[in-house]
């Protein structure tokens, strides 16, 4: 009785079922630069708020990419509600670090000792990744039901927009790399416990953002079965953005040639434009099919929004066509 | 306005910077082309491990030696090569380990670095490495001096400062000046960490484990040695960097946010003293003809040429479509162009065939390497 009462009033609402993968705790977007990844991960946290989870989006290039949809002021290494159940906040891998410590040592005179002295600094600057290091431990402190930082918040679910390939994955290896540096010791076990979480596919899930083009296509496929094999995560899907519609048949699309050698300067234009549309749409769906022979996860498309720069009310609409 | 061959007229070096997915690759793949086709030895490099740049060559794969082209291939494609075309994927480890080979004074310090459990780890994962090495690289081949041109795509970064201070970063990580406080927490380097150090180094044992730190000094010990040979090294790459036969290309996009980084860029680059050439802004849509044209007349002209209704509404819906991102690249550009005053931008449009092989790069060639009015010509002339 009750499910049939939720089905039918998400019906009402014109939503279909969230996207499974958003059922776990900790999502990590990724994909080469350029592909959409933040307007992707807001999408996605929008989606989850929308159904009642208390999302938070995170940033962790210091680029304030999702400050900038939502037309806010950036908003720093703070939780900032960015719209119902949802946040958003940009690691900072300093405060990272300096909440870090504060964690650790309970003695106030200890911390302040530590702070004064600029030994710490000298630390972060000299151990290689350790930056990348508290980064995801601070998405693991997010990710916490039990959070260690003061009257923390609970959040439901945890989406990080991760770097762009090539730094995307040496990101999530992180942990991995530094429990090999530190061989023993208390660095070592939380690196060893990160690696844990990103690796667990119960909890924690990626979702890779594509482009329908012949070599972001290679990459994607290329990148999937890094992030399978090397790195241990699970992908749980793979999302073509920036489809254009099929608006023209051939048939209409030969006729509309005609149109485009005439002498009527505004109509040939207009020829053309729907011709090459045509023309995009079509070499489009063959990347579409040659993604999904390449990769194992599922593969969902996004339209392109003929949207000269894409805000909050774009990744509304990705939002509602996200499955 | 210039072309690329213009603006590369006497260099030896031309690097193509900008942030990830605006087509720096496909874009110094096609100036190496373009200039080879005029009759230079051409070598373009890239860090990126993606076989981009070899998918892009028909080459089934690069390696950490200049391969030449094919020459067969350009003629199958319509282009003249009077030159030679060479390209090569560089491997930031292996650089990285050729450096630490010519820098070590003898064989047991360069053992110690080569073997350390931590060297091995980072090398090819630490922060400005690669964009070290890509460097690195491009001043051991323009020392060898067996190319005429060096074209380098350099790798995707988050935020273009990241390629500019790579090597002071690197010499500096290399140097470990900051972690002699933790081997000596006494005297001047205990000064330097500020009251209390040696307290403060006891509290930060505990944090991080005494092992790691142990470790870690080994590893900065292990390149002691080297370090004024880096440095020395670093000092030469940027100033080849600045040399006036080495010419800065900046890739980019028509969205406003890829535009605002090439305006950062190029304020950075003038900022450090650095040849910029001009910017490169890659799928733009350009204005049609008669832009503003009335919407109902162009309703009515379809109508009696096509007949259907239902067309003639979509013809005109994708016809306000693309003059909408027409009209924003066009903002964007005159934006950048203001920024960058006299000097050159260079559009390519957005063709309707995705470039990932050599034809590709041919059409993209016609509007790199023509003047600003052959390129609207070209554009306005194309289906």
């Amino acid at each position: 009785m009750t499910a049939r009462f939720s089905c039918r009033s998400s019906k009402l609402l014109g939503i279909t079922p969230i996207p499974d993968f958003l059922d776990k705790r900790l999502v990590f977007v990724t994909g080469k630069g350029g592909v959409g990844k933040t307007t992707v991960a807001v999408a996605l946290g929008l989606r989850a708020a929308e159904a009642g989870k208390r999302t938070i989006v995170c940033e962790v290039s210091s680029q304030e990419n999702a400050s900038r949809i939502f037309d806010h002021t950036e908003v720093g290494f703070h939780e900032v509600e960015m719209a119902e159940n949802l946040w958003s906040i940009s690691i900072d891998p300093d405060e990272s670090m300096r909440e870090y410590v504060l964690l650790q040592l309970k003695v106030r005179a200890m911390r302040d000792l530590l702070f004064r002295s600029r030994i710490f600094s000298y630390l972060a600057a000299a151990t290689p990744g350790l930056k990348e290091l508290v980064t995801i431990g601070k998405i693991w402190e997010l990710a916490q039901l039990d959070r260690k930082v003061k009257q923390g918040r609970k959040y439901d679910l945890v989406i990080v927009d991760a770097p762009a390939t090539g730094h995307g994955i040496g990101f999530l290896q992180t942990p991995r790399t530094f429990a090999a540096i530190a061989r023993v010791g208390p660095i070592h076990s939380q690196a060893q416990q990160l690696d844990r979480l990103i690796t667990d596919h119960k909890h924690t899930g990626t979702a890779i953002v594509a482009l329908p083009e012949e070599m972001p296509v290679n990459e994607t496929a290329a990148l999937e079965h890094e992030l399978r094999s090397e790195v241990g995560v699970a992908v749980d899907r793979v999302y073509l953005n920036g489809l254009y519609p099929e608006r023209f048949t051939k048939e209409e699309a030969a006729q509309l040639a005609e149109v485009a050698g005439g002498e009527n300067g505004v109509l040939r234009a207009a020829a053309r434009a729907a011709a090459s549309e045509h023309g995009r749409a079509r070499s489009q769906r063959a990347q579409l099919a040659r993604l999904r022979r390449r990769v194992e996860a599922p593969v969902k498309t996004l339209p392109f929004l003929f949207e000269p720069e894409l805000g909050v009310e774009a990744a509304q609409q990705l939002a509602r066509r996200l499955h | 306005m210039s072309a690329v061959d213009q603006i590369l007229e006497g260099k030896d070096i031309c690097i193509c910077a900008g942030s990830g997915g605006v087509g720096k690759t496909t874009t110094s793949a096609a100036i190496a082309t373009g200039m080879a086709a005029r009759g230079l030895r051409v070598c373009v490099l890239t860090i990126d491990p993606a076989k981009r740049l070899a998918d892009s060559l028909g080459l089934p794969e690069l390696g950490n030696e200049a391969k030449r082209v094919d020459p067969g291939l350009f003629e199958a494609h319509g282009i003249e090569m009077k030159g030679e075309l060479w390209a090569m994927m560089l491997d930031a480890k292996a650089t990285f380990d050729e450096l630490v080979a010519r820098q070590a004074p003898d064989e047991e310090s360069r053992d110690r670095v080569l073997d350390n459990r931590i060297y091995q780890q980072i090398s090819n994962a630490l922060a400005g490495s690669q964009e070290y090495m890509a460097m690195e690289k491009l001043f051991e081949l323009h020392t060898e001096g067996r190319f005429d041109l060096l074209v380098l795509d350099t790798p995707p970064t988050r935020n273009a400062l990241d390629f500019l201070d790579a090597p002071r970063r690197l010499t500096q990580f290399i140097e470990g000046r900051s972690l002699r406080v933790f081997m000596r927490p006494t005297g001047l380097a205990a000064r330097v960490a500020g009251r209390g150090a040696t307290v403060a180094l006891g509290v930060l044992k505990r944090i991080v484990g005494f092992d790691l730190l142990a470790d870690l000094a080994e590893f900065f010990n292990a390149f002691s040695g080297m370090v004024d040979g880096f440095q020395a090294r670093a000092k030469r790459v940027n100033k080849l960097l600045a040399d006036s036969h080495t010419c800065f290309l900046v890739v980019c996009g028509p969205q406003g946010e890829p535009i605002d980084e090439a305006v950062y860029f190029h304020r950075k680059l003038v900022e450090a003293k650095l040849p910029f050439g001009g910017v490169i802004v890659n799928k733009v849509h350009y204005p049609a003809e008669r832009l503003r044209g009335d919407g109902a007349d162009l309703e009515a002209a379809l109508a009696e040429k096509l007949g259907d209704e239902d067309l003639v509404r979509r013809v005109a819906d994708n016809f306000a479509d693309y003059q909408a991102l027409a009209e924003r690249d066009a903002r964007n550009i005159e934006h950048l162009a203001a920024e960058l005053r006299a000097k050159g931008v260079i559009r390519v449009p957005y063709l309707d065939e995705d470039v990932h092989d050599l034809g590709g790069l041919a059409e993209i060639n016609r509007y790199l390497f023509a003047s600003s009015e052959e390129r609207i010509e070209i554009a306005a002339g194309r289906a």
